[in-house]
């Protein structure tokens, strides 16, 4: 217990503060009313939904939670149902295998929800493109609200463009949709 | 030449960085040559088919098998006609050819005489018989269709199946498990994968040589620097060129760069899956100061495309080595004190010794390779058996437990951190000066080979150019492959709860193998 307790006090909090809204990262006006907004303040649950990437993304979404960028402390977390959740972060170009899955997982999201779709490749299908087992981009199979591009996108992006897709249109100077 | 007292001559290969051997063989030989390579505890490294009709009139498919011999890499092509195209089934010698064959038998129609037929990488989306890495299958679109997957069922009182996929409950890839369970005990695991397959080898065909790289270079995102080497070599193979001696140096310094960076990660899950979130925390710290020093000194935090046919797009200089160096030596006092942790932390060794234990005999028989191999006994570790430059002058040692538990494999991973902390030690002091690159020319017909040593296994590049000496077929093998089906077993009388552990501690690929 001792050596455990004093490598976290050796260690300290390394959190550090996350990043503005990304406003460009928006696909479509926001879908949001503002009395949702106010319900969910910042407390926001994300379901992850692989539909078919490399795995690099994956790995920059896992990032997100060490304690550099300690999205928890923002109030958002993951979920392990979409049933959960107020968002679906879909990362790949969406594999003609993994279509079924993704749709099911935003139909059993509760309404309203956000999705993000996330990389070079859920943002246009990359370099895989489309062809006889991949669909391409996120918005081929399902609505998406916030593209976030990158080859991985860095943890800092997604933070940007997963707030971008919380803050209210209105904030930002145009009017509401 | 010949291998293994048979008399069939292999053409040995020029410009491969590891001793490549070629033949062309029939039924007969093939199945000799498998069974002595069996015998003598050699293994299969891949498998996979080809169109060869658009050669010549007179030809139809081919599959062509990867050996491991200790004189190197063999390469059998067994010639297929073009109306009946059957294979010998490898499967009884080495298990892990059972999905690679029905692999084959969904791209290519070409079918394994026996054994498993079910389709592995076709989940019902197109038809059974449009097979899209024949050249005369054209890119269609079929409508989704529900599949009705054949998983064996296990009968008896009190038997029950939970199904769970391909979503997880996680942020982890897609894939199917079906236990069946008697009370809380898993009575046999089948893995349905294929998920993410999404036409990466059709992808490539047609691509010039020098842009495959990127799309090698995200089969599996987490051994990106290894799938650019293994590429890179077959690359370099087909347009005989060597890369600088800097190169090769620097290339090692990125993967094992590339194996510290996802056995951190994985010792953080490791200590989450027990409930010692203290651990993930920990070790994702370090795993984050990392690849920050990757993003500040090669401009990519998992070193994407830095490593490119002919040589490397990064260069270091003194300034950049310290600051590897340093961060060398403060992963190193860190990683001390965490292993001292992990080491007495009696709910972790509780949960991980005896946990998802495969005997080094069962390994053996499984053909299990790479980390979770080594964590087995399985003395596979091309770094050390077929060392390609730098690695023959670097020496490594190379790691092995033989419990085979989750305990094991977290063990092998802390002496490989190690390892490769000296490693890199090791080539920031001796990397000799010079270019970084040199040019690599396409050639009209020709096959390179590329093999590498990833941080989860062999990773093995098959490349082919055709007659404009455009990529005409690429096959791109991942070791999951060998172990996904080793992780069945593991599970085996381990209870429901104890599966994600077993499953982080194997962490195989998805996508890999998926492709």
């Amino acid at each position: 217990m001792f050596p455990m307790l004093r490598q976290i006090l050796r260690t300290g909090i390394v959190s550090e503060p996350s990043p503005p809204a990304d406003d460009a990262l928006r696909a479509v006006r926001q879908r949001l009313s503002e009395t949702m907004l106010k319900q969910l303040g910042r407390a926001l649950v994300i379901r992850h939904v692989d539909a078919g990437s490399c795995n690099a993304c994956e790995l920059e979404i896992h990032a997100l939670g060490n304690p550099y960028y300690n999205l928890e402390a923002l109030g958002i977390k993951f979920a392990a149902s979409p049933r959960h959740a107020d968002m679906l972060l879909v990362t790949g170009p969406v594999a003609r295998n993994m279509e079924v899955a993704l749709k099911r997982a935003y139909d059993a999201t509760p309404e309203p929800k956000l999705v993000v779709a996330v990389g070079d490749c859920g943002c246009t299908g990359g370099i895989f493109g489309e062809g006889y087992a991949s669909c391409g981009r996120v918005s081929n199979v399902i609505p998406v609200d916030v593209s976030i591009p990158g080859c991985p996108p860095t943890p800092l992006q997604l933070m940007e463009g997963i707030l971008a897709a919380l803050v209210m249109e209105g904030t930002a100077g145009a009017s509401p949709a | 030449m010949q291998f293994l007292n048979l008399p069939i001559e292999f053409e040995p290969l020029s410009g491969h960085a590891t001793p490549t051997y070629a033949a062309c063989v029939n039924d007969g030989e093939l199945r000799a040559f498998s069974e002595a390579a069996h015998a003598a505890g050699r293994r299969l490294v891949a498998l996979w088919g080809s169109d060869e009709r658009n050669r010549e009139a007179s030809l139809g498919f081919a599959v062509h098998f990867a050996f491991d011999l200790i004189e190197g890499l063999t390469c059998l092509t067994l010639p297929l006609p073009a109306d009946a195209p059957t294979f010998p089934d490898l499967a009884p010698l080495f298990p892990g050819a059972c999905r690679m064959q029905r692999a084959v038998m969904d791209m290519i129609g070409a079918r394994p005489a026996s054994g498993d037929r079910r389709p592995w990488l076709r989940h019902a989306n197109w038809p059974a018989d449009y097979h899209p890495l024949r050249h005369d299958t054209p890119d269609s679109r079929f409508p989704l269709d529900n599949e009705e997957y054949p998983f064996v069922r296990v009968e008896g009182d009190g038997v029950h199946e939970i199904a769970v996929g391909p979503i997880h409950a996680g942020i982890i890839e897609p894939g199917h498990f079906r236990f069946s369970v008697m009370g809380e005990n898993v009575l046999r695991l089948e893995q349905r994968l294929g998920w993410k397959h999404k036409g990466i080898e059709r992808r490539f065909a047609d691509m010039g040589l020098g842009d495959g790289v990127r799309l090698a270079g995200r089969v599996s995102g987490d051994s990106t620097v290894a799938y650019a080497w293994a590429y890179s070599q077959a690359a370099e193979a087909i347009g005989g060129a060597a890369p600088p001696a800097r190169a090769d140096w620097l290339r090692a310094l990125l993967l094992e760069r590339e194996r510290v960076a996802n056995h951190l990660g994985d010792l953080g899950y490791m200590g989450n899956d027990v409930a010692l979130s203290f651990g993930l925390m920990q070790f994702m710290r370090l795993k984050e100061d990392w690849v920050r020093l990757n993003a500040a000194l090669f401009g990519h935090r998992f070193l994407m495309d830095r490593i490119v046919p002919g040589g490397v797009s990064v260069d270091i200089d003194d300034e950049g080595a310290r600051a590897i160096s340093d961060q060398c030596d403060a992963i190193e006092r860190e990683l001390r004190t965490l292993k001292g942790i992990y080491d007495e932390h009696a709910g972790l060794q509780d949960r991980f010794l005896t946990t998802g234990r495969i005997t080094p005999q069962l390994a053996a028989q499984l053909g299990m390779i790479g980390l979770a191999g080594r964590a087995s006994g399985q003395r596979w570790d091309l770094r050390v058996s077929h060392p390609c430059a730098p690695y023959d002058q670097l020496t490594p040692r190379i790691a092995v437990e033989h419990n085979g538990d989750v305990a094991a494999r977290a063990l092998v991973r802390f002496a490989e951190i190690k390892e490769s902390l000296h490693l890199i030690r090791k080539i920031l002091r001796e990397t000799p000066a010079g270019d970084i690159r040199c040019d690599v020319r396409s050639e009209a017909d020709k096959r390179g080979f590329g093999w590498i040593e990833g941080w989860r296994g062999d990773i093995f590049i098959a490349l082919e150019t055709g007659a404009d000496g455009r990529i005409r077929r690429c096959h791109c093998h991942d070791p999951s492959w060998q172990n996904w089906p080793a992780l069945e077993h593991a599970i085996i009388d381990n209870i429901v709860p104890d599966f994600p552990l077993i499953n982080k501690s194997f962490n195989l690929s998805y996508a890999g193998p998926d492709l």
